[in-house]
């Protein structure tokens, strides 16, 4: 680990690199894919288009893309999907799927069209909007107006301009103030992968008023082997005193490239807690951008990856503490296998006048083979002089003092050594408020692992 | 060799990376006996203690350790607990996420799967943890936590003799169970041990200062110096440790050389 000079924003390829990815738009141009959208929507996208073809795609000297490389895309054709696909997703598909078994709104879409068959809305919002996007241009179009693009905007990540050009469909949350939503709010995106090079651009808005409690699940699953794109952006707008939970669960194929970014703007004495849970995709790169707008809140980022093969999890966070008397509290844990890699950004920006900023990063690593490798990189920076700022990084094997203690007392090593790991992916589980949900990731990350570590608990005896 | 010893210990040489730290342990131990081995800081006592319990990274160079018959040094650390060996730590360490009661009941459970015993089921444990737990005045809340995670330190050591007290070893091995123990704490854990006295069954108290045998009071004590027994005794040996210090020993030896 090291300091790091904050990072530069240049754009890295010529324009023509880039072209593939622009030549699309002109299917937009015409207005007929999306007659329904209002005549703003079209200058947004067109901005995130120029925007995208100014940043171009990152190359490792990106310092923010140092350790990710996205030049395979380049090999793909790029064929976003502009129009609602001709498959269609079986009635019983989903039943056998994580968080099926949860009542509750939940919103299906397929290569990022809205799946209205396999969808159920308005049993549990009481009285909030729990919508899709391209419905809520024809029923909410002022609220979206006022909020859409608005907090993402101006981010230096190409793929969020790439999604203002080309986003299909998503969720509009919006919970009233005061309301108490019980049952997470579910958002089930599916890849259809079977084309190579599908791109699926979703875009969600989440509008909580003030003093309003739900949980949001953003449920990211493959159904294909062909290589495929997933470009997804969520706003959120938490007002006053919100307690939230946002939980994304990516768990794409493992041909597939998974970029999301979440923008979050938090207002006074918010407790919104934002979850990341890596375990599929070829690549997978998550930012979370979190403005720290108002006095006495807490925000937390939390996230598990969990990878092995050539899998690579990338997390890039930036916590911006604007307002005083702010909390922040990151950790994340990876579990990496076979010749995987993880890769872990936390920028803690404190403005200027932000003093009592309490900010803390953690990082933790557990490398379960020799061949797998984590970068690390934390980053701080502070306009202000009255702030607790910690941050620490950990990357290593099983302790084995630990290990020593649990045979010590008749388990044997085999056990022992799931026990530490499970554990050590129990930190991050056990921060999930909503208990159904945190029950039911906990069986899902332990499958996972049982899979994944069959053929490791041998050579590492 | 007895056949009826619960542990015996023949000339035992064990080290670290190539330096020698046990030269030529010898010892028996026969049930319902309480052994103590005591000595300075350096002498050995912790590695004989690791030895025992199959810590890894030490080599044992020569000599031998029966237990119950068996060789214990072919095992590995869960054989010789399934066997009915257990090792109360000098620094226990704490487990992060892993629930204190899911652990014991687990380490309980696959002790009592390889001795041929029904499983306990969520029921009958909780009923011997609420019986054993007062042994140890330890209170039940401290079951909920992950292992030994914000456990005092006398919260850990007393934790120890409760995990002995479930899993009822045969021999237990006890690696300065009185250090960073105030007098009253080091009370409760001597009564803890004491109840768990029993024909079949025997102690191996390891410790530095002769305080702690004034509670738990041992049939044999053996003084360990630069990695050898130098002198065994009665219990009145402890006393005389603690009147003359550990010097006196070192002077008698070297006079004797």
């Amino acid at each position: 680990m090291s300091a790091v000079a904050p990072a530069t924003v240049r754009p890295v390829e010529p324009a023509t690199e880039v072209d593939p990815w622009v030549q699309p738009f002109a299917r937009l141009e015409s207005g007929a894919l999306f007659p329904q959208q209002p005549a703003w929507v079209f200058p947004l996208r067109k901005a995130g288009l120029a925007r995208f073809a100014e940043l171009g795609l990152p190359t490792l000297a990106h310092e923010d893309w140092r350790f990710t490389n996205v030049a395979p895309l380049k090999g793909l054709p790029f064929a976003p999907t502009l129009a609602a696909p001709t498959q269609r997703l079986a009635d019983g598909e989903l039943d056998a799927r994580p968080f099926a078994r949860l009542p509750g709104d939940r919103l299906v879409f397929l290569d990022g069209h809205f799946v209205p068959g396999l969808s159920r809305v308005g049993t549990a919002s009481g009285g909030g909007v729990v919508t899709s996007l391209a419905a809520a241009f024809r029923t909410h179009a002022g609220l979206l107006e006022r909020h859409l693009t608005r907090y993402a905007h101006g981010s230096a990540n190409p793929f969020t301009a790439l999604n203002d050009a080309y986003f299909t469909d998503g969720a509009l949350i919006h919970v009233p103030a005061g309301r108490v939503i019980e049952h997470p709010v579910q958002l089930v995106f599916v890849a259809s992968g079977e084309e190579e090079g599908r791109a699926q651009h979703v875009r969600n808005l989440i509008l909580a008023e003030a003093g309003s409690q739900f949980t949001v699940v953003e449920h990211y699953l493959g159904r294909g082997t062909a290589t495929t794109v997933t470009n997804a952006v969520t706003e959120v707008v938490a007002a006053d005193q919100v307690v939230m939970d946002h939980l994304k669960f990516q768990d794409e194929s493992r041909a597939a490239y998974h970029f999301a970014a979440v923008h979050a703007d938090l207002g006074r004495a918010s407790q919104v807690n934002l979850h990341s849970f890596a375990l599929g995709s070829r690549v997978s790169r998550h930012n979370i951008h979190t403005a720290l707008n108002g006095e006495g809140l807490e925000c937390v980022l939390n996230g598990l990856y969990l990878t092995d093969g050539d899998q690579l999890a990338d997390h890039y966070m930036v916590v911006e503490h604007a307002q005083p008397h702010t909390a922040s509290h990151e950790y994340f844990n990876g579990i990496l296998e076979g010749r995987s890699r993880g890769v872990f950004h936390g920028r803690i920006l404190v403005r200027p006048g932000a003093q009592k900023t309490d900010a803390k990063q953690t990082n933790k690593n557990l490398l379960l083979s020799d061949d797998a490798t984590v970068n690390t990189k934390p980053q701080l920076e502070i306009y202000a002089d009255d702030v607790k700022c910690t941050h620490g990084a950990t990357v290593g094997q099983l302790p084995p003092e630990q290990i020593f203690y649990l045979r010590s007392r008749g388990l044997p090593l085999e056990t022992a050594r799931r026990m530490l790991i499970h554990a050590f992916a129990g930190e991050i589980i056990d921060r999930v408020r909503c208990a159904p949900l945190r029950e039911e990731l906990d069986r899902l990350v332990w499958d996972r692992l049982e899979q994944d570590t069959q053929i490791q608990v041998g050579p590492h005896a | 060799m007895n056949t009826t010893s619960i542990l015996d210990i023949k000339n035992l040489h064990a080290g670290v990376a190539g330096k020698a730290i046990l030269k030529g342990i010898s010892l028996t131990i026969g049930p319902g006996e309480v052994h103590a081995v005591m000595g300075p800081n350096g002498s050995g006592k912790s590695t004989l203690a690791a030895v025992l319990a199959g810590r890894e990274g030490y080599d044992i160079t020569a000599g031998e350790a029966r237990y119950l018959g068996q060789d214990l040094l072919e095992l590995d650390p869960e054989e010789r607990a399934r066997a009915g060996l257990f090792l109360a730590f000098q620094y226990p360490v704490e487990i992060p996420g892993v629930n204190s009661t899911y652990f014991l009941k687990s380490a309980l459970n696959e002790q009592r799967k390889h001795r041929g015993l029904p499983e306990l089921d969520a029921i009958e444990f909780l009923k011997l943890v609420k019986e054993k737990i007062k042994l140890l005045d330890l209170n039940e809340d401290l079951l909920k936590r992950a292992v030994n995670v914000g456990f005092s330190g006398g919260e850990k050591k007393r934790n120890e003799i409760f995990q002995m007290a479930v899993l009822d070893p045969t021999l237990a091995v006890l690696d300065e169970t009185d250090s960073g123990l105030d007098i009253d704490a080091l009370r409760v854990v001597s009564e803890g041990v004491n109840k768990l006295k029993a024909p079949g069954k025997a102690q191996l108290v390891i410790t530095h200062y002769q305080r702690l045998l004034n509670h738990i009071v041992p049939d044999y004590v053996h003084v360990l110096m630069e990695g050898r027994i130098v002198r065994s005794g009665g219990k009145e040996l402890a006393l005389e440790l603690e009147e003359r210090g550990y010097d006196w020993i070192s002077r008698e030896l070297q006079l004797a050389a």
